[in-house]
């Protein structure tokens, strides 16, 4: 129990029930909101962008002209956004706050003050990354990764103002996220259903509360980084400047101490989602309960110790890199040993193949070709020829794009009648879901091959390289581009789906997909508190087709009686 | 298979071309075989009335081996990689076999500097020539470089010979190739350095021992610059040279 008295419910009005708020379930709206929003901006800027790859130098429709350096602007904004505004926010922080009190059973986060400060600070940074596209001189232009000199210093950059303003909405956004994992840890420590034990917690919870164990652990090191970095701006200090006693390759180890772990930190929130809808659409207990949460740990821990794969080429020492390819191949073991888990729950099931299990195993489907290539890239031998290149640009989004759109759909598919109390639209659903899965391998498959051609990255136009201004790779170029348009425009009928079944979808009953875990069990939607009365926990959270009972699934809350009397009051209390 | 697109024009190109023929063969393998058996429990266990799906925990010995079997065989091929991997790196990043000549790399926003050592073979003499954007080379010569930087972080790319490292202000990178084919290839800036990214493509010219006598020959001779002198180089200090 988070100790908190039950809130007294009184007409709060607009401002203090939607914007104002310390419940979770509205601040996870708040955040998954304001995570779409900016996926729309970061969306058209990979419009303009790959248009501009595609055909080069031609006005770009709603945009116009592109030049250098509006390209580079429009990269590094799409790359910023859609990691630290739209991946994080949705994946960690709004399916976080929405799901861990419910499934915990507790009727709000133990800190709903500290929870609400984290989206406001949120919402801040948000303003100042959008606010400079505004500023003289335009948005920031060297890459989502800033490295210095050219991140350092505005002779170099040319965007005085816009690199300065990136530094700190990240570090603000640094700010809110250490807020939510506060909250996110202590919440699932203290504050789990009676008779609910670590390992009766979903493993969404565990994924949400590793991840930002690795979120805090790691990002100590970069807000210090940013700081100098600001300094290095503002004060000219020389942290990273060669000519005054500094080293630019500092901010690279300070940042990708931070940033692999980072990966982490977003994929496994959303293989946690994965791990929830699985079991359900195939009525299956979950293969190696307890493996998966160890090789999440282990995952963790190793994911601190191969950040230095993003440097092999760097000018680091080169003897490290060896070490450094053990690292990150030892990492593909708990990893690859989670997906053969899921893969494994499949067995000796009942699958249906409604809109959150496609998406799901999609997730699968597609996560294993990232996990693969990752293995071209942490071979230093390889990565000699791969760096920097396409190739590991479609590694990136065989990975990411799982994660933080697919993984997302998953979930927002999943817990839609959680959230809105109405069931979504499957026909609608299952359009989006295949044109946007077919799209999305339309975009990065050619990109893998341009760049194991060697097209390399951030590079607003080809021509001036005759090996790679050819015919037959410019054909690659724009098949990607035209997959992108695709996936682009498949998406309004997601929120045409959304919003129509937000207001006028069929009512869910409070366990639509007769599922186990204790968000089933409040009503949908959940009112402020959660629970009529707070549930107790009488097993884990996945047994589903137990052999002694007539109903194929056993959620948490119901007591332990006879399989004949559970019949009889089983379902939904 | 890279080389279906890009030609090998290094000593160490088919080796790399090889490692990533090795990773993708590994790695492809399992991909298919996982993806099958994804695709194929799809298939095979959808739901079908009156068919109840059975309780299994994974949490049993018998019942973990079907995944920790593949998981064994995954570290078996990360060490097989591991090996392939470092083998590949260690003689293009970390050796330095003996060179036959320097070369001096500098690169700027947005121009790439040669320096190449004249007919007397060496640098920091009067007959140094300096190029801008286009890199000379004789075949089957084992060149030493020399990796500076003037401004910010560069990347010196040459795919054909599957070489990339980055320039680092402030500190000189030593590496090495032996171009083995005579042409032309595209050197690119790989890592992002300002507006210009896209506009500092060089090209590499390797010829054969009397055609680069013949370009020597001809090649004008260009002040030295303060930048691209020893002393010059001296202050920006040769940290770093890997051996």
């Amino acid at each position: 129990m988070s100790g908190a008295a039950q809130p007294v419910h009184r007409d709060a009005g607009f401002i203090r029930t939607y914007l104002w708020s310390t419940d979770h379930k509205v601040i996870a709206m708040q955040y998954l909101f304001t995570g779409m929003l900016m996926a729309l901006i970061g969306g058209f800027a990979v419009y303009v962008f790959r248009m501009q790859l595609a055909f080069p130098g031609e006005s770009v429709p709603l945009f116009g002209r592109v030049s250098a350096g509006q390209y580079n602007a429009l990269v590094t904004m799409h790359g910023t956004i859609m990691i630290f505004w739209v991946a994080m926010p949705v994946l960690l922080a709004a399916f976080g706050n929405f799901l861990i009190p419910l499934m915990l059973g507790c009727d709000d986060m133990v800190f709903p003050k500290v929870n609400r400060l984290s989206y406001q600070i949120f919402l801040l940074s948000a303003v100042v990354l959008v606010a400079s596209f505004f500023v003289p001189g335009g948005a920031f232009g060297g890459a989502w990764t800033a490295y210095p000199p050219l991140s350092a210093n505005a002779t170099y950059n040319l965007t005085q103002h816009g690199a300065t303003l990136w530094v700190v909405a990240v570090a603000l956004e640094f700010v809110a996220f250490l807020l939510g994992g506060i909250n996110f840890v202590t919440t699932a420590m203290n504050s789990r259903a009676p008779g609910m034990r670590m390992f009766d917690v979903p493993i969404v919870v565990w994924m949400i509360v590793i991840a930002s164990i690795l979120f805090m652990a790691s990002v100590g090191p970069l807000i210090a980084g940013a700081v100098m970095l600001v300094f290095d701006q503002l004060l000219g200090t020389g942290f990273y400047d060669p000519g005054t006693g500094g080293d630019p390759i500092l901010w690279q180890h300070l940042f990708w101490f931070f940033g692999h772990p980072e990966v982490y930190v977003v994929l496994l929130p959303a293989m946690g989602i994965v791990a929830e809808v699985i079991p359900v659409f195939s009525r299956k207990k979950l293969f190696g309960y307890r493996t998966i949460v160890y090789t999440a740990v282990a995952t963790g821990v190793i994911s601190f110790f191969v950040w230095a794969h993003h440097q092999f080429v760097a000018g680091i020492d080169p003897r490290m890199a060896s070490l450094f390819t053990i690292t990150t191949l030892i990492i593909s073991v708990p990893i690859a040993e989670m997906v053969f888990c899921y893969i494994a729950t499949l067995y000796g099931g009942s699958i249906t193949l409604s809109t959150p299990m496609l998406w799901a195993l999609a997730f699968v489907a597609e996560f294993l070709l990232g996990g693969v290539t990752g293995i071209f890239l942490g071979a230093a031998g390889a990565d000699i020829y791969l760096h920097d290149t396409y190739f590991v640009l479609a590694h990136f989004h065989y990975t990411f794009f799982p994660i933080a759109i697919i993984g997302a759909f998953a979930g927002i598919t999943f817990w839609f009648p959680k959230m809105f109390g109405r069931m979504m639209d499957e026909r609608l659903g299952k359009i989006h879901f295949w044109v946007t899965i077919v799209a999305f391998n339309v975009i990065f498959i050619p990109l893998f091959l341009t760049g194991a051609a060697g097209d390399h990255r951030r590079i607003f136009d080809y021509s001036g390289f005759p090996d790679l201004a050819t015919p037959g790779l410019q054909s690659l170029r724009i098949t990607a581009t035209m997959g992108l348009v695709a996936l682009l425009a498949i998406q309004p009928v997601f929120v045409v789906n959304f919003i129509r079944s937000m207001v006028r979808g069929p009512i869910a009953e409070a366990n639509p997909w007769r599922a186990n875990t204790l968000e089933w069990s409040a009503a949908s939607p959940p009112p402020h508190g959660n629970f009529a009365e707070l549930p107790e926990v009488y097993r884990g959270p996945y047994e589903y087709s137990p052999e002694d009972r007539d109903e194929d699934f056993w959620p948490q809350h119901v007591p332990d009686v006879s399989p004949a009397e559970a019949a009889g009051i089983g379902g939904v209390r | 298979m890279i080389s279906w697109y890009v030609a090998q024009a290094s000593s160490y190109a088919p080796d790399v071309d090889r490692l990533i023929l090795l990773v993708g063969l590994i790695v492809g393998a399992f991909f298919l075989a996982a993806e099958f058996v994804l695709v194929w429990l799809i298939f095979k266990f959808r739901a079908r009335p009156g068919v109840r799906a059975r309780y299994i925990t994974g949490e049993k010995t018998s019942e973990m081996k079907w995944v920790s079997y593949p998981h064994y065989l995954v570290l078996l091929f990360d060490i097989v990689i591991v090996a392939a991997a470092l083998r590949v790196w260690s003689d293009v990043k970390i050796d330095l076999p003996p060179g036959e000549e320097q070369v001096r790399i500098v690169a700027q926003q947005w121009a790439w500097t040669f320096v190449h050592a004249g007919p007397d073979g060496r640098l920091d003499t009067a007959d140094d020539i300096r190029t801008v954007n286009a890199l000379n080379l004789q075949v089957n010569r084992l060149y030493h470089y020399e990796l500076h930087s003037k401004d910010v972080l560069h990347g010196f790319s040459v795919p054909a010979f599957r070489l990339k490292q980055d320039a680092v202000p402030g500190r000189a990178i030593v590496g090495w190739f032996r171009p083995t084919v005579t042409g032309e290839f595209d050197i690119q800036c790989a890592e992002i350095c300002g507006i210009g990214h896209g506009l500092m493509p060089a090209r590499v010219h390797i010829r054969s021992a009397e055609a680069q006598a013949a370009w020597m020959a001809t090649a004008p001779r260009m002040p030295p610059l303060p930048f691209v002198t020893p002393a010059a180089a001296a202050t920006a200090g040769h940290q770093r040279a890997h051996r």
